[in-house]
C-alpha cells in the first residue's frame, strides 16, 4: 500500500491533504469536525480554503455520528461535486449501513479516516477536555486503556477504518515527529496523484495494532460479562431501564435508528385513558412515563443488526443508562447468529432483507 | 393456583392459512382452547417483534404466531422473514433471561384444521404448565 509521511501533527497533516485537494480542485468541499465560535466544535462543510485552518478532525469528541450527518446530506441524491469526508471508523461503518438501508449515497465522497484512539464523552468538553489532551495522545500512542474515554471506545475492536480511501496512522503510532498516511484504495490514489513525487510502502497490519485489538477485546469481554444481562429477567431490565425518562435522545443520536416516523413516537404507541384504566385494573399501580422497558426492547429489535457500537446513545443519555454497552452486547449476539458484520461490506445484505430457505429451524415448528 | 390458572394466549394468525385453519377446526367440531385470543393479520410477517414484546409486557401468558408453511406464503416469501424476526426476538429474550418459551412460531396451512386444534391445545397446556406470566399483575412494570 502506498504511503507517505508528513512531518506534522495529525490535524495539520489532514489539513495539508485537504488543502492539496481543494487547491487542485479535486474536491469541491470538505466535511470535517471544526472549531466554531468560542472553542465549540461541530461537523462542518467547508469550501473556503481560508476556513480550513479551523478544522480539528482528530479532536477526540463526537458530537454527532458523522455517518448520520452524511446520510442527511445524501439521502435524496448523491452530492454533485466531490466531497472529502473526514470521519472516524465507526462513523464510516454507520454510513455504510445507512447506504445499504437506502438512506445515503456514496457517490462523489472521498473518505479520509484514521486508526482511532477513541473519543471523550461529550460532557468532558465542559469538564476540561483541553487539559486531558496531552494524556490522551500519550495513550493513543501506546494503545493503553484510558479510563476517561467513552466506554464504547474502550471496548472497540474495530478502530481501523477498513473502508476509508486514505488512512492516517494514529493508534499505536508516535505522531510527535510526523504522521504516516496510507493510501488504501485506487480512488484515494487518484485523488492524491501529484501530492508526492515518490511514495513509500506502508501497511495497515502491525503487531502493535493486534496488541491494542487484543487488549480492547479482553476489556470488551469483561465489560459484557460484568453487565450480567443473563441474570436480568424483567427485574433486571426494570432496574437498569427504570431510570429512563423516555426522552428518546438515544434514538435521535443513533445512526442506526433512521425511521422518519418512529413507532415509539407515533400515535399507535400513545396510551389513551382507557389503556391506563385497563392497566390499573390489572396492576393497581403503574409507572409514568410508561413503556420504557418496551421502548428499549423494541429499539433493540430494530437496530440490533446495524448497531456499530459508536456509543452516541450512552453519551446523550441524561440519566446515565449504559445504553451502548447493553445494545452492543445484544447486537454482538444477534450479528453472530445472523453471521453479519455491520458496515464492513456494501455487498453484504442487511439480514432482514434476505433469508435462506432452510434456517433457524429451532425456532419454528 | 396452578389448577384454576386460565392462560391468556394471543394468536397472530395469517389470513390466508392459519386463520382459515381455525375456521376449519371450528366447522370440523375440533376443540380449540378458549384461552386463545386471535388477531388476524394479512401475513405472519406483518407481526413486528415489537407486537410480541408488547403483548408479553402487558401480561399475555403466551404468544402464538402462525403462518403458511415455508414455500407456501400467499405473498411468496413473507413467512421466511417472519422466521428471521422470530429468531432475532429469541436472541434478545435469551440475552436478558426472559422466557422465549412463551412464544411459539408454527406453520399451519388452511387445510390443517386438525393441526390448528392440536398446536393450540398443546401450546395452551405448555403455558398452563409454565404458569402465569409473572408480569401480569405486577405494579410499576414497563
Amino acid at each position: 500500500m502506498k504511503s507517505f509521511k508528513i512531518p506534522k501533527s495529525p490535524d495539520d497533516t489532514v489539513k495539508d491533504i485537504l488543502l492539496f485537494l481543494l487547491k487542485n480542485e479535486k474536491v469541491g468541499s470538505i466535511f470535517a469536525l471544526s472549531k466554531v465560535h468560542n472553542n465549540n466544535h461541530a461537523y462542518t462543510l467547508i469550501t473556503d480554503k481560508e476556513l480550513l485552518s479551523n478544522i480539528t478532525p482528530t479532536y477526540p469528541l463526537m458530537l454527532a455520528n458523522a455517518g448520520k450527518m452524511i446520510s442527511r446530506l445524501t439521502m435524496i441524491e448523491a452530492v454533485k461535486s466531490p466531497v472529502a469526508v473526514v470521519l472516524r471508523p465507526c462513523e464510516l461503518r454507520a454510513l455504510f449501513e445507512l447506504v445499504k438501508l437506502e438512506q445515503a449515497k456514496l457517490d462523489n465522497l472521498l473518505f479520509v479516516s484514521f486508526t482511532c484512539g477513541g473519543v471523550f464523552p461529550i460532557k468532558t468538553k465542559k469538564d476540561g477536555l483541553e487539559n486531558k489532551l496531552k494524556e490522551y495522545w500519550e495513550n493513543v500512542k501506546t494503545g493503553e486503556d484510558f479510563q476517561e474515554l467513552r466506554e464504547s471506545c474502550r471496548i472497540c475492536e474495530n478502530f481501523v477504518p477498513d473502508n476509508a480511501d486514505i488512512i492516517l496512522q494514529l493508534a499505536g503510532n508516535d505522531t510527535n515527529t510526523g504522521t504516516s498516511v496510507l493510501i488504501k484504495t485506487e480512488k484515494g490514489a487518484g485523488f492524491l496523484e501529484g501530492i508526492r513525487d515518490q511514495f513509500d510502502e506502508g501497511s495497515l497490519e502491525s503487531t502493535t495494532l493486534d496488541t491494542i485489538r487484543g487488549k480492547r477485546k479482553e476489556r470488551k469481554q469483561k465489560t459484557f460479562a460484568d453487565l450480567k444481562t443473563e441474570d436480568f429477567g424483567i427485574e433486571g431490565l426494570i432496574n437498569i431501564f427504570g431510570r429512563c425518562i423516555n426522552c428518546h435522545a438515544c434514538s435521535k443520536a443513533c445512526p442506526a435508528c433512521y425511521c422518519k416516523l418512529c413507532y415509539f413516537e407515533s400515535a399507535d404507541s400513545e396510551s389513551d385513558p382507557s389503556t391506563f384504566e385497563i392497566e390499573l385494573k390489572k396492576r393497581k399501580a403503574i409507572r409514568l412515563p410508561a413503556d420504557t422497558v418496551f421502548y428499549h426492547l423494541g429499539r433493540l429489535t430494530h437496530v440490533g443488526f446495524t448497531c456499530v457500537g459508536c456509543g452516541m446513545c450512552s453519551d446523550v443519555c441524561p440519566t446515565n443508562i449504559p445504553v451502548s454497552t447493553i445494545f452492543s452486547k445484544v447486537s454482538e449476539r444477534i450479528q453472530k447468529a445472523f453471521e453479519y458484520t455491520p458496515g464492513k461490506d456494501l455487498e453484504e445484505k442487511v439480514p432482514m432483507s434476505i433469508f435462506e430457505m432452510k434456517e433457524f429451524e429451532d425456532v419454528e415448528d | 393456583m396452578a389448577n384454576n390458572f386460565k392462560p391468556n394466549i394471543i394468536g397472530f394468525l395469517c389470513n390466508w392459512c392459519s386463520y382459515a385453519a381455525a375456521d376449519l377446526a371450528g366447522s370440523s367440531k375440533l376443540e380449540v382452547p378458549a384461552t386463545l385470543t386471535t388477531i388476524r393479520v394479512m401475513c405472519s410477517s406483518r407481526v413486528d417483534p415489537v407486537h410480541i414484546i408488547s403483548a408479553y409486557l402487558q401480561g399475555a401468558d403466551g404468544v402464538l404466531i402462525a403462518g403458511c408453511h415455508p414455500g407456501d406464503c400467499h405473498y411468496q416469501t413473507g413467512n421466511y422473514y417472519t422466521r428471521r424476526r422470530f429468531a432475532l426476538l429469541h436472541k434478545i429474550m435469551e440475552t436478558f433471561k426472559l422466557d422465549p418459551e412463551r412464544f411459539r412460531l408454527s406453520w399451519i396451512s388452511a387445510s390443517e384444521g386438525k393441526r390448528f386444534s392440536e398446536v393450540t391445545k398443546e401450546f395452551a397446556e405448555h403455558i398452563e404448565k409454565l404458569g402465569p406470566n409473572p408480569l401480569k399483575n405486577k405494579p410499576f412494570i414497563e
